[in-house]
């Protein structure tokens, strides 16, 4: 009798340690789910609300003036992509060719350190800032006014360090045997990079500047005061990148606050819009990543 | 002995190499040398324009600017005490939710509770979470969160309102909704690092652990967690960094209201929430006060996010 209840090694269920264990697992699986109950009741109301508002309109009218009904939200649409385009046209080349640097040339000296540093730093930078650099840039200098190139500037600051990361992490999983192939057969230096070892880092690159894209197309703090808003048509110009322009994330701001049931709609269309857009990038980028080639 | 034999030899030795093309080679690489050191450069560059513009709000006010509650464009009278306020308690008061609910989340993740598949599809369902942009919580926060933060906000006061902090009606928009979405955006942050921390620990630490008898409950309390404690402050840091800076849902929410009041059922402001409400309608020394602020939440959010990286850093350096 004794023996064998000194020689077993049976854990008792009702023993206060297993239980204190059992309920500790329900509770984190509890903090598990509390954490997503707002993912989905975001999700729930974005696509409820915002998807009566779907239609053919919705794509090609513009805003209602207060208190008329109809209409949608084309220019913004337009300016989004006008806003987003002029971010990706600095940011990329920057991003990509600065992370070259930093994972092909730099050998992982203290330069390279402190602009892995930078770019850190800049990534913490909070959004309303890379607005307010903006405005100070381009704007109260006199330099372009409130328009969508300042828009865009603010929005490439803010992609730039997403960019790198993705895009140094994407180069550093490129086999070195493949650098060491080409310079083997006589390669230069920018042949090895830009034919041999951007083509195979490409689906990461590719991968880290959609997110980027995703996630600037979401922002609006550094748009209220550089790009403003307009409820009319971009003017199809060079002269048009120099003026206001309506962007979907303003869009939502402006009209969420305005106490017209027509704009509050459109707000949650807007919003549907765009996180239809940051969740099939994601899902997308989830699945190209997926796949590795090496 | 010819001369062009020699030159075939140099040919040789040298690959065959022109001069454009050594040119070319060199270029390329000062090219991305170049564009490496401008993202340092527009760091700077970021500060210094903000400081630039702050300067006619800095000569004038100087420090009196920390301890003035005013923010009045009628007589140029300015003052942070008020959004500071509102940035650190907004702040608090999401990192106090987040905490426990992204520790334990992280926990749960890091264990092997359920099967991996599921853990995946868990594991990008909270990133989502930090991809939805913050206007759309800001958007949901108007109308589906501060409705419900009302009528509980209205059930604290009533029955709790000798406490300070829930010391008044509460008027819809104010720091405890505003708070709360701020809890929502971070706690993707605070799990992902968490997480990550957890699960580099070594895995003798487990192993020693359950070998002396303890119980996975006991592991986890007792050794992971203090082994990742410094991962997990730093997450805590840039999830910090980011609520200070957290602009749309905060603008929204928070009910924008310069008057400094202990409850967090009243409406506040934060440094980002005023520069957004303000700054496209500025002019003259408002914008300058404007970028003074914007100075002090860069500075704040700074300081945090160094911190955090540092802190990061000592980490992986461990473990690796």
């Amino acid at each position: 009798m004794v023996v064998s209840t000194i020689g077993s090694l049976k854990k008792k269920s009702s023993s206060p340690r297993i239980i204190l264990g059992s309920v500790m697992t329900g509770l984190s699986g509890l903090c598990m789910i509390v954490t997503l109950i707002p993912l989905i009741a975001v999700l729930f109301f974005v696509l409820v609300q915002g998807f009566s508002r779907i239609n053919i309109d919705l794509f090609t009218q513009l805003p209602p003036p207060p208190g008329l009904d109809e209409g949608g939200l084309a220019n913004a649409i337009i300016g989004t992509l006008v806003v987003v385009g002029i971010a990706v046209i600095l940011a990329v080349p920057i991003g990509v060719l600065a992370a070259v640097y930093l994972s092909e040339f730099s050998h992982g000296n203290k330069f390279a350190t402190s602009i892995r540093f930078a770019t850190n730093v800049l990534s913490g930078v909070p959004s309303i800032i890379a607005g307010i650099f903006a405005f100070g840039l381009l704007v109260s200098s006199g330099i372009v006014g409130f328009s969508a190139i300042a828009g865009g500037v603010s929005l490439a600051v803010l992609m730039l360090p997403t960019i790198i990361r993705t895009t140094d992490e994407a180069l550093k999983i490129v086999p070195q045997e493949i650098r060491w192939a080409a310079l083997g057969v006589g390669a230069y230096n920018y042949q090895t990079v830009v034919q041999i070892v951007l083509p195979a880092a490409l689906p990461g690159i590719v991968t880290g500047v959609t997110l980027a894209i995703a996630r600037a197309a979401g922002e609006t703090a550094p748009l209220i005061f550089t790009a403003l808003f307009s409820n009319f048509w971009p003017n199809v110009s060079a002269q048009g990148l120099a003026e206001p322009i309506a962007t979907l994330s303003v869009l939502v701001y402006n009209f969420a606050i305005l106490p017209f049931k027509p704009q509050q709609e459109l707000a949650w269309a807007g919003s549907l819009i765009l996180v239809f857009l940051v969740l099939s990038t994601s899902i997308l980028a989830r699945l190209a990543t997926r796949r590795k080639l090496y | 002995m010819t001369q062009s034999d020699s030159s075939n030899t140099d040919n040789l030795m040298t690959g065959g190499r022109s001069p454009l093309e050594k040119t070319l080679d060199n270029g390329f690489k000062w090219l991305t040398f170049a564009f490496a050191l401008s993202i340092g450069l527009i760091l700077i560059s970021v500060a210094i324009i903000i400081a630039v513009g702050a300067f006619p709000a800095i000569k004038q006010f100087n420090f009196g600017f920390f301890t003035n509650s005013n923010w009045n464009p009628v007589t140029d009278e300015y003052g942070v005490i008020a959004v500071v306020y509102g940035t650190i308690v907004s702040s608090l008061i999401a990192l106090i939710i987040a905490i426990p609910l992204g520790v334990g989340a992280a926990v749960f993740l890091s264990e092997d509770f359920i099967p991996d598949q599921i853990r995946t599809v868990l594991v990008f369902l909270v990133e989502l979470l930090a991809a939805i942009p913050s206007v759309v919580y800001g958007l949901w926060g108007i109308f589906v969160l501060i409705p419900i933060t009302t009528v509980f906000g209205t059930w604290l006061h009533g029955n709790f309102g000798w406490f300070p902090l829930f010391s008044s009606e509460p008027a819809g928009p104010g720091m405890l909704p505003a708070g709360i979405v701020l809890s929502i955006m971070v706690l993707p942050i605070i799990i992902a690092i968490s997480r990550d921390s957890l699960a580099s620990l070594p895995p003798d630490l487990r192993q020693a652990s359950l070998g002396l008898g303890a119980t996975r409950w006991e592991t986890i309390f007792r050794v992971l967690i203090p082994a990742a404690i410094s991962g997990i402050m730093g997450g805590v840091m840039l999830a910090l960094g980011r609520a200070m800076g957290e602009t749309m849902a905060a603008t929204m929410i928070i009910g924008n209201s310069n008057r400094l009041s202990i409850s967090i059922l009243d409406p506040a402001n934060t440094i980002a929430s005023l520069i957004a409400n303000q700054f496209a309608e500025a002019s003259g020394l408002q914008i300058s006060a404007l970028m003074y602020a914007g100075l002090v939440l860069m500075l704040l959010t700074l300081i945090v996010n160094i911190l955090a990286e540092y802190i990061v850093n000592q980490v992986k350096a461990k473990y690796e």
